[in-house]
């Protein structure tokens, strides 16, 4: 029978759950965003993150289930995320995970939710070890080269705010809804690039760290309350345009580094929510060209926080036979690099 | 509260030059308040103060997780940013009353929480001014702390 894992994403604002074959079948991927409550806030709140995970999960799992046309015993583990993330979600989903996996007596799977961005191409694409890895959400932002399920070398991250977090301050001062990186993106459609100067930060230095708290602070300087519609969307595209320029020469020195390294590799990944950012996609797509990586995208659903990729995690570590004991203590900080 | 010092014109140098006074004065259970506007230095400040205090590592932005700690410096620093919280009660979840007891908090957007704040705490002011590359620094808090900075 084919391998059917079930897995639990918790961490931050959805509460999801997925069921994933080893043949890279995604039979459910339920994700019940709680957006809608946040909008209320201007941002994720944690306690109501972790009540509402409370109050979801079961029904999150039923419907995970009952869409993939299976029952639990179908399922041959249960894979959840234990960290990095708000600890009070991700303990939600891991006690539904462990609970689960003790009453049916299947396998638990510990899935660090930055490796289920990581391995999130294997399960859309045709993707190798090892490959660049580019990953940029609302709290990370990191180069990496993945080298093999749980091994990966850590090429740079951000020195302040992730990429996520300076759309979202962004958008914030400008008194745009929450999340603010689609909005930023839409306002940055009408929008010329070129109207506001603004650094950009350690483009030309060596290595692959990123920086946006001058940016974000630069930003701040050219908002005023007469700003009319056309001057908010001009420094959106000014912003914008500014981050892809920054992450194009951090990911042009990432790709020398991986060239050097590792010649064999042949792509360059994005994964995370920001991927979904058009302007950074055709960006990212552009320098593997020139850098003759193939460049690989999953669609945009599976780059935000989703079940779908924690699942397929599991199936990854199903493989490898890595099973977590249930005693497995959910960590806030869990670098990719200390797996 | 009242005013122990106000460092005005600080270029990043100057930030660093505030933080230094903080080293061997700081014990379990003191509370700092960072307060300013977004982008003003707030986390630029923690950071400068953390490496001060010896940590080698990078400092990322609490934004995200609301809280990073640095158990590894003694003693320990709870690094907490509360813009995220909606409700006071909220605070509690991240271990706000552990860390008070046992780390020093260094805290942005405290004012978040302000029932769970001490009254002996140290407030650190950041300020924008007419120059984009510097602010201005307030220090406010009682006489304890003023004695413990002024004797350095």
């Amino acid at each position: 029978m084919t391998i059917k894992i079930l897995g639990i994403e918790t961490s931050c604002d959805e509460t999801a759950a997925a069921i994933v074959t080893e043949d890279k079948q995604i039979l459910s991927n339920i994700v019940f965003s709680q957006i809608e409550t946040h909008q209320k806030y201007g941002g994720v709140v944690p306690e109501v993150a972790a009540r509402a995970h409370l109050d979801k999960i079961d029904f999150v799992i039923d419907k995970a289930l009952s869409e993939a046309g299976c029952k639990l015993s179908d399922v041959s583990a249960v894979a959840a995320t234990c960290g990095p993330g708000l600890i009070g979600g991700v303990i939600v989903g891991a006690m539904a995970a462990k609970s689960i996996a003790a009453h049916q007596d299947i396998p638990f799977i510990a899935v660090n939710h930055l490796e289920g961005h990581a391995l999130t191409p294997r399960l859309t694409h045709k993707c190798p070890f090892p490959y660049l890895l580019l990953l940029v959400s609302g709290g990370h932002t990191q180069l990496l080269i993945a080298k093999n399920v749980g091994d990966y070398e850590l090429l740079g991250s951000t020195m302040d705010d992730a990429i996520g977090e300076a759309f979202d301050k962004t958008a914030k001062m400008l008194g745009l809804p929450y999340p603010g990186g689609p909005q930023v993106e839409k306002m940055a459609e009408h929008g010329d690039p070129k109207v506001y100067n603004l650094p950009r930060p350690l483009k030309g230095r060596a290595g692959c760290d990123f920086s946006f708290s001058g940016l974000k602070t630069a930003v701040r300087k050219y908002i005023n309350a007469d700003m009319s519609e056309q001057n908010k969307q001009d420094l959106c595209a000014s912003f914008q345009h500014v981050v892809a320029d920054v992450v194009k020469d951090r990911c042009l020195n990432a790709i020398d580094v991986l060239s050097e390294h590792h010649p064999a590799a042949k792509h360059f990944v994005v994964a995370g929510g920001v991927a979904a950012n058009q302007k950074i996609r055709s960006t990212l797509q552009e320098i593997s060209d020139r850098s003759k990586l193939v460049f690989v995208a999953p669609p945009v659903p599976l780059c935000t926080d989703n079940a779908a990729m924690i699942a397929w995690a599991g199936v990854e570590k199903y493989n490898g036979k890595k099973f977590d004991d249930l005693n497995f203590a959910p960590r806030p900080r869990w670098p990719l690099n200390e797996l | 509260m009242k005013k122990i010092a106000l460092y005005e014109d600080c270029d990043e140098d100057g930030v660093m030059q505030v933080a230094k006074r903080f080293v061997g004065i700081l014990s379990c259970g003191d509370v700092i308040s960072l307060k300013g506007d977004l982008g003003a230095g707030k986390t630029f400040f923690a950071k400068a103060l953390l490496k001060m205090l010896g940590y080698k590592g990078e400092v990322p932005s609490p934004t995200f997780p609301l809280v990073q700690v640095y158990e590894e410096l003694t003693p320990p620093v709870w690094h907490f940013d509360l813009y995220r919280l909606k409700t006071e009660e909220e605070v509690y979840e991240l271990g706000i009353e552990e860390a008070f007891l046992n780390a020093v908090s260094l805290i942005e957007w405290a004012e978040k929480a302000s029932h769970v704040l001490p009254k002996d705490l140290l407030e650190i002011n950041i300020t924008f001014t007419d120059n984009d590359n510097t602010r201005h620094i307030t220090l406010t808090g009682n006489e304890k702390w003023q004695t413990r900075l002024k004797s350095f």
